[in-house]
């Protein structure tokens, strides 16, 4: 069904996760999401031709509340918790490749 | 020697009716605290003072002559992955230390509001993700039963702190058997109630079509008595039953005659330890001696439960902790970009275990794997509902084991991920179903460490499973007692 995971699989996927790995952490990664993947085989073999998927165990469509307005969370409070903030807004680095 | 009962309906009739105080109560608590969780490190944070506010307030209502709730003055344990406001809430990672909340989950404010002190904070597999609370960025708890043992997870913390002594009940969270797999290990009763029962509303996401909160105790009642408080619909989430909550407590005395309870023959043989199994056929008889029909019955896809969650699970969880970003809350290492700021936090942030899941959610997500993987682990996760509607067309409960083995030592699992996630193998199929489960205490295995034995229901079957809770309750073997 699938290849095997190599690490090069390992490397793309950290990239996309946004996770520095070091040579030895891809390595060991490799081989124990490799072992997992062996043990999901049997289901990435199963034929399940015509079966729905199931994302949700609840029936549940389009679940409206009233449209009454309630307090929110306080922006203050919020912003205490940010790593970095400048004019009542949360700070970042560049992110355009502009000088930082 | 004290004299505060030990459990949660025992204490809040004392304080409702003036008995006992709840700051009395407290302090009683803070000292078993004191004693053995330097030992046990069931807490990540000791809530004292707030609780001794708490408690003040319960007794002030207590002497003007108001009903503070059904849970006065009762000491409760929050899993750390609750948010509470303005109170440190870290799912035990680096990633959220020193972070306050702003704002309570509404199970949180439901115990509140229903007279509960709430003691503190509890130690947990980082994010959730684990299955013995040794992948805490703040060092493992123990099993309160055998310190060289592990307490289970993800709920370690949980489920320890009831073990101990340390409150009579507390809170847990259950993906995978985050909940009933601890409370097997640890002995005491733990209880994952359908989903949408309880609000996940200030529940910090693992898994969300899986996250179930529910509750720990020392006895059938006690866990009836929290699951009442905290039930019901929510507006706040959106995947909330808009249902009132049930009546358990009143059910309990009802006993199991005339219902029908089957035996899992997939979870009954192979990876089940003989002596857990043992326990589960001796469980088995005593509900038929009560008057239960048992029958063998089978769930076919049952045994595809744990690969499907193993790529369901990741799955959730790679686009839930997207938001651990160094951006709006939590810990921040600094780089020349944001994306590199991102990754820098991330890597500083996260443990091994939850790389391990992100990449594997990442990967099962991924362009040319996401049919293969997640998209066919969906589909079992039809057939399992499927499997799980027939079974009850002929039986009214299920009976399994909990967990495949009692408690396991310190680092017996964790060179082999695998291996750690064989151990949801029993409690897995019921997240992906959406039904509730609880482990109830019953008995010890050869090792005289504590077996927890399953009752599964169908959606909303709360009160049947508590009836033949309370009927295993009371017949449980000792721990202590020899295999005949």
């Amino acid at each position: 069904m699938s290849a095997r995971l190599t690490r090069d699989n390992v490397a793309k996927v950290a990239d996309l996760a946004r996770l520095n790995l070091s040579e030895a952490e891809l390595e060991r990664y490799t081989e124990q999401l490799g072992a997992v993947l062996e043990h999901a085989e049997d289901v990435a073999s199963l034929d399940l031709d015509g079966v729905p998927p199931t994302a949700h165990p609840l029936p549940l469509v389009n679940v409206l509340r009233d449209d009454v307005v309630v307090e929110g969370v306080d922006r203050e409070e919020v912003l205490s918790q940010a790593p970095s903030v400048e004019d009542r807004r949360f700070r970042v680095p560049a992110i355009l490749g502009e000088e930082p | 020697m004290s004299a505060v009962p030990s459990t949660a309906l025992e204490i809040a009739a004392a304080v409702r009716s003036g008995q006992l105080s709840a700051l009395e109560v407290l302090n009683d608590h803070l000292a078993r605290i004191d004693a053995r969780d330097g030992e046990i490190n069931a807490f990540n944070l000791v809530m004292a003072d707030e609780a001794r506010a708490a408690a003040v307030a319960v007794d002030a209502q207590v002497a003007a002559g108001e009903d503070p709730g059904s849970l006065a003055g009762v000491p409760l344990a929050l899993k750390d992955n609750l948010c509470t406001r303005g109170i440190p809430t870290t799912c035990s990672s680096r990633i959220l230390e020193g972070w306050r909340p702003p704002y309570d989950a509404t199970v949180v404010q439901r115990v509140n509001a229903a007279g509960a002190v709430s003691i503190g904070k509890t130690n947990l597999d980082e994010f959730a993700m684990g299955s013995s609370t040794e992948n805490s960025a703040f060092g493992p708890t123990r099993n309160p039963r055998d310190t060289g043992r592990v307490p289970g997870g993800s709920s370690g913390g949980s489920a320890a702190a009831v073990a101990a002594g340390f409150a009579p009940i507390s809170l847990g969270s259950d993906t995978g058997g985050s909940i009933r797999q601890p409370a097997a290990l640890c002995g005491v009763v733990g209880v994952k109630p359908t989903y949408g029962m309880v609000s996940r509303y200030g529940l910090i996401a693992f898994a969300s079509s899986l996250d179930q909160i529910g509750p720990f105790s020392t006895t059938v009642a006690d866990s009836a008595l929290l699951l009442e408080a905290i039930a019901g619909h929510d507006s706040r989430d959106s995947t909330s039953i808009d249902a009132p909550a049930p009546s358990l407590l009143e059910s309990l005395g009802q006993g199991v005659d005339g219902l029908r309870i089957g035996l899992v023959t997939e979870l009954m043989g192979e990876g089940i330890a003989p002596d857990v199994a043992a326990r589960v056929r001796q469980a088995a008889d005593a509900l038929a001696a009560a008057g239960a029909q048992i029958g063998e019955v089978s769930v076919p896809a049952a045994a595809y439960g744990l690969s499907a969650y193993y790529l369901i699970a990741p799955a959730e969880a790679s686009s839930n902790l997207a938001r651990y970003d160094g951006v709006r809350y939590g810990m921040r290492v600094d780089a020349p970009t944001t994306a590199e700021m991102n990754a820098a936090t991330r890597t500083a942030g996260f443990g091994d275990e939850v790389k391990r899941r992100i990449m594997l959610g990442t990967y099962a997500l991924s362009a040319g794997y996401y049919d293969a993987y997640y998209g066919k682990a969906l589909k079992v996760r039809t057939l399992i509902m499927r499997d799980f509607e027939k079974a009850y067309a002929d039986f009214d409960l299920l009976l399994t084991a909990t967990s495949p083995t009692t408690a396991f030592k310190f680092g017996d699992k964790t060179a082999d991920p695998l291996s750690m996630y064989l151990n949801d193998i029993c409690t897995i199929p019921t997240n992906l179903a959406g039904h509730p489960a609880m482990s109830v205490p019953f008995g010890g295995g050869s090792d005289g460490m504590p077996v927890g034995v399953q009752l599964l229901a169908p959606a909303l079957g709360e009160s049947t499973m508590f009836r033949a809770a309370a009927v295993l309750e009371a017949v449980a073997p000792a721990l202590d007692e020899v295999w005949s």
